[in-house]
């Protein structure tokens, strides 16, 4: 059953290879930002982290072999994770008043660090790197329907 | 197998692209550190911090530093030991930086002290009886007065001095400079404005040679 999914669609495989690459470039991307530039980060950027950091270690036993339920599995984490950043972009974007924040002393959610072109900040990176893991996930799962 | 080798090869492809740019990062940063201190040495020395060596020295090492913090007190004759190898080629500048509960005070004595020009003997005494006062990384600056007794201090002066606001803006100065300067722990050193790449005496070891080699 396995072997066989992974003969026929082969598209599907590289499709999760992908989201396991975009998924290992942002973690290393997040700890660069907190390990190596000393950026504290905060509690939404922790749950981000909490979806993000297990596809890493858990896309690749999806891969070897090809395995489509395991992407069934890890869909709900890439989702809320979707959410999660949403929700800080549009807090640091300043879409969302200031009392909505639910964050503690420390660092405060509205900070930003970086600020590329002038509007591509660490959120907005971290809920384009959701969706489009989410995206290429569910198109996976969809395609390697028996 | 193919594939598995995909996974493979871009993993470590990621991951030393990671380690690569940490590196690069950290000596850019280092780098541009050490030219900021050259144009601008405020915020690493103040008119107020003690310093130890030749005044000329061209290798200036920056401690910031709790009398409280037990690591503090393993790496003084570390450091000490440092610069009698490259002698009146480095000067040490003490910044007063109370992490522990307490030694706000204690340090408030030793800056006291520094107004008697005995800084340096005063903070070898408190470092040498470190474990008679603190308990538990809590400091009681009313034991450190049965351990300074031999420094040759004016205890009278030195009390009076200890309730001086300009003393309490010395150590105020020096924790705002600490936050400045990104420092969370002690013992933290700069060498001629550089931060150690990663925290250790070796990392200091190879730092201060590489900036005498560079400075001498």
């Amino acid at each position: 059953m396995n072997s066989s999914d992974r003969a026929q669609d082969p598209f599907s495989w590289t499709l999760v290879f992908l989201c396991w690459l975009l998924a290992t470039i942002s973690t290393l991307g997040s700890l660069f930002f907190s390990e190596v530039m000393g950026y504290a980060p905060c509690i939404l950027c922790w749950y981000q982290r909490i979806c993000m950091y297990p596809l890493v270690l858990i896309l690749p036993v999806a891969l070897l072999p090809f395995d489509r339920n395991i992407v069934r599995a890890v869909i709900p984490l890439t989702v809320v994770g979707t959410l999660v950043a949403g929700f800080h972009t549009l807090l640091v974007g300043g879409y969302i008043p200031e009392d909505m924040k639910p964050c503690t002393q420390g660092v405060p959610c509205t900070e930003f660090h970086i600020n590329w072109f002038g509007f591509v900040t660490i959120p907005l990176l971290s809920a384009l790197a959701f969706l489009l893991i989410t995206a290429l996930l569910i198109l996976a799962y969809r395609r390697s329907s028996p | 197998m193919k594939q598995k080798n995909l996974i493979l090869i871009s993993a470590i492809f990621l991951v030393l692209a990671f380690i690569v740019g940490a590196f690069v990062y950290r000596s850019q940063k280092a780098d541009a550190a050490g030219q900021a201190y050259q144009r601008d040495k405020t915020s690493y020395v103040r008119p107020h911090s003690p310093g130890y060596g030749h005044p000329a020295a061209k290798v200036d090492i920056v401690e910031f530093f709790d009398p409280a913090c037990e690591t503090c007190k393993q790496f003084y004759p570390m450091v000490k030991e440092l610069m009698a190898k490259y002698p009146n080629k480095i000067r040490l500048y003490a910044r007063y930086t109370p992490l522990h509960q307490g030694s706000d005070t204690v340090l408030k004595m030793l800056a006291a002290a520094d107004k008697q020009g005995k800084f340096w003997e005063t903070l070898e005494a408190v470092f040498a009886a470190q474990s008679y006062w603190v308990s538990q990384h809590r400091a009681r600056p009313e034991l450190v007065w049965n351990h300074i007794g031999n420094v040759g201090l004016d205890l009278a002066r030195l009390k009076a001095d200890m309730e001086l606001p300009e003393i309490a803006n010395m150590i105020q100065q020096d924790l705002a400079d600490a936050r400045t300067l990104n420092v969370k722990a002690t013992p933290e050193f700069f060498v001629n404005g550089k931060p150690l790449p990663t925290w250790g005496y070796e990392q200091l070891k190879t730092l201060v040679e590489d900036e005498t080699r560079a400075a001498y």
